[in-house]
This record gives structure tokens, sequence and C-alpha cells, in this order.
């Protein structure tokens, strides 16, 4: 069983080291969005500190929410994914060891880059070690999260909206935690709270969602 | 009681037919009584005035709201746990009602809201958000089961969204006690003595009852034509 998964996220990582610009465009939308708010919202120092955490975590939500798309559709076009739904590894670790390594590819990138993005909002730097944490908790949730929904929009028409649809409201907890994590530790209030419930929802997504995702491909690839 | 018998579309269809004639009735029925409980016979609030009133939809309808995705989650799991054809039907008849409630609730808790709290709408409220997303997770659902050629697949397909989104309503029913933020708490609770005059609360709960009985017929109206839909 973790051979089968070992052996997925080996997969997963060579399919994605061999398309590098991929991986490249969802870590410079990651940027760029957050680039954005600056320009849009004007460059007052001390409004930029306060929105910096939750403009860092909408970012990081919708590029990793972008790169769903991938997860399952190439495997869905040349039956490969046919392959692992009928192969005598079990489909829940397959989906696990998929939503893993698509946290390697599409969170983990995030983890690291975020602290030179709040370095640019002049977030305080104490705060850096509460915001890289928040994103490692936070982002695996959505990778995995992500998964049901990019697994039940396979094949389906107009795919890459509708996934936003299902998937984005299934996010807000993680983001509103996230966020608030580095909102209270600026206040000076800890964000150990808000990181535990971010601990707790990883916890809970790592023991349902691949099994979720398992029966949303089973109906997918019907 | 053969509830079996039930389970498949072409029984059901009479006995959806009568259930929606009944429940039609009894909606407007009830909805003239707490109508008229609530507006005309209830006392004025010493601290809202007459603003509110507006919690003879407000409050019925944020139940509904609730209540009809835990059905609905219901059906989607019966569907998907013993394959019937109607599990799936009722969980697509019960979406659209479901999602009108969910609006009801957060207009009619933002016309209220104006008046006491001082604005339309607030970012911050766990209650607010999460009734949002459950506005949210009916369209998302609604939209997926769209979004599929096959029936049967998408009947699938859509149950599983339901089931993930479940996870949504004890946090909205909590959310007043677990945060501590705008909204109030619950108005009306079963362990403890009613806050509010009796007449009051009977009118809330006529209501709630002339919304319970147009949701199930609103359901089976739409059942119906789902049945004829497919058998077609």
């Amino acid at each position: 069983m973790l051979a089968a998964a070992r052996i997925v996220v080996w997969r997963e990582l060579l399919v994605a080291m061999r398309r590098r610009s991929d991986v490249a465009t969802a870590l410079l939308f990651f940027v760029i969005v957050t680039s954005l708010f600056p320009l849009g919202i004007g460059a007052e120092p001390n409004k930029l500190r306060a929105i910096a955490p939750g403009v860092i975590w909408v970012a990081a939500l919708l590029s990793s929410m972008l790169s769903l798309g991938r997860l399952f559709a190439a495997d869905h076009a040349d039956g490969t994914l046919e392959q692992m739904v009928l192969g005598a590894a079990p489909l829940g670790v397959t989906a696990a060891a998929k939503a893993f390594a698509h946290w390697l590819v599409s969170g983990l990138p995030l983890v690291a880059i975020a602290p030179l993005l709040a370095l640019q909002y002049d977030l305080d730097a104490g705060l850096y070690g509460v915001l890289a944490l928040s994103l490692l908790l936070g982002t695996p949730v959505l990778s995995l999260v992500g998964g049901i929904g990019a697994a039940l929009t396979l094949g389906v028409r107009g795919g890459g909206v509708l996934l936003a649809l299902l998937v984005l409201p299934l996010y807000v907890p993680v983001l509103v935690m996230g966020a608030g994590a580095v909102e209270m530790a600026s206040a000076g209030l800890g964000g150990q709270g808000q990181l535990l419930i971010l601990g707790a929802m990883l916890i809970v997504a790592v023991a349902f969602a691949p099994w979720a995702t398992a029966a949303a491909l089973r109906i997918s690839s019907e | 009681m053969r509830w079996f018998w039930y389970a498949s579309p072409q029984t059901f269809y009479p006995l959806a037919g009568k259930l929606a004639v009944a429940g039609g009735l009894a909606a407007a029925v009830l909805a003239v009584v707490g109508l008229y409980v609530g507006l005309l016979v209830a006392p004025t609030d010493a601290q809202q005035g007459e603003a509110y009133r507006i919690i003879f939809i407000h409050v019925p309808a944020a139940w509904m709201s609730m209540f009809i995705y835990v059905v609905m989650a219901f059906w989607a799991g019966l569907g998907l746990a013993f394959n019937t054809r109607l599990s799936g039907m009722m969980a697509s008849a019960l979406a659209p009602t479901g999602a009108l409630f969910t609006f009801i609730a957060l207009w009619t808790g933002a016309l209220w809201g104006r008046p006491t709290w001082g604005t339309y709408w607030v970012w911050g409220d766990a209650r607010l958000m999460s009734e949002l997303i459950l506005l949210f997770l009916y369209f998302g659902f609604m939209a997926l089961h769209a979004s599929i050629e096959d029936p049967r697949r998408a009947d699938r397909a859509a149950a599983l969204l339901a089931l993930v989104g479940v996870v949504n309503i004890p946090i909205i029913y909590y959310s007043v006690k677990w945060w501590n933020t705008l909204h109030q708490g619950a108005s009306v609770s079963m362990t403890a003595a009613p806050k509010m005059a009796a007449t009051m609360l009977a009118g809330m709960l006529v209501m709630a009852l002339a919304f319970w009985a147009y949701s199930i017929a609103a359901a089976m109206l739409r059942v119906r034509s789902l049945i004829r839909e497919r058998a077609a």
C-alpha cells in the first residue's frame, strides 16, 4: 500500500518535472495576484500591512485551485485513471498520494515564497513564522479538499468554472483560520488557537478527503 | 407500512401529487394564521419596535435553509448507498427550495440588520458567513447536477458533493455559540424557558410549519416533473 503511494507520488513529481512551466505558472500567478492588490488599493503602508495576511491567503487559495484542474485531467484523458480505478492498489491511497504530490508541487512553493511577499507588504518580521506555518498547515487541506472537486468535475461541461464554484466555498474555513492566525498574532494575541484548528482541519481532511475523492473518481469513470 | 413500495418513481408519482396538494393547502392556511398572529396579534418589541416582526419570516426561513440541506444530504446518502432512482430526484427537487430559503434568510436578515445593527451586512460575522457558504453549496449542487448529461451520474456526483457540504451545517448552527460575534444567540431553545412572549413564539412556530408545508408541496411538485422528465 505504501509502495503504491510512493510510486504514485514519484510518478506525479516526474510528470511535474517534465512540465516545469505548469508549476512555474501557478507560482507566478500567486506572485502576480498579490502584486495586484497594492496597485488597486493604493500604496499606503499601514493599509497594506493590515491586508497582507488576507491577500496572501486568497492568492494561495486561487493559485491552488487553478492547478487542481491538472490533478486528474491528463490521466482521465489517456485512460490511466481507469487503470488506477481498476488496479489492485486501494483508490483512496492513490487519491491521497495524488493530493500529496499536488501539494508538493503547488502548495509547498507557496509556503516558501510567502515570507518574500510578506516582506513586500512590510509585514512585521515576527509574523513570517506564523504566516508560513499557517500556509504549511492550510495548503495541504486545499489540495485534499480540492481533489474531491477535481474528481467530481472530470469530463464535465465547463469544468474549470464549475470547479471554482464547488471548491471555493469549501475553502472558506481554511481561509478564515489561516488569515485569522496571522491577524491574531499581529494583534499580539498569538495565533495558536487558529493554528490548532487548522491542524484539526488537516487531520480531518487527511482522514476523509481521499476516501471521498476515491468515491468521486468511481462516479466519474463509470 | 411498506416503505419500499414507494421507492419506485411510478408508485410514488400519485402519492407525490396528493402530498403536493395537501402541503400547498396547509401552507396557505398556516401562513395566513402565522402572519395574522405575527403582524397583528404579537406585541411590539420593547427594544426593536416593529422592525422585529421580520423574524416571523427570517427565523423559520433560516431553520428551513439548514434543515432542507440535511434532508437533501439524507436523500443523497440514501441514493449513493442503495442506488435508488427516487432518492436522487428527491435531492434535486429539494435543492432549489433550500436555496430559496437560504436567500430569504439572508435577505430578510439584511433588511432587519439595517435598522437594528445599523448595517445591511457584516463580513466578520460567523453566522452570516456560514449561511452565505450554505447558499453557495446549494448553487454548487445545482450547477454540478446541471452540467452532467447522464441524470444518474449527475445524481451520484451531486450526492457526494451534498454529503461533503453537510460539514457546514453544524458550523452554522453553533457559530453563534462558538464565535461570539454580532449575530445574537438562538431565538428559541428546546432546553431553556422561552425568552419571548408566548404569542411571538406561537407566530414563529406557525410560520415554521407553513414553510415546512410549502417545502413539501414545492419539492413534491418538482419531483413529479422530474419523474415525468426522466421517464420520457
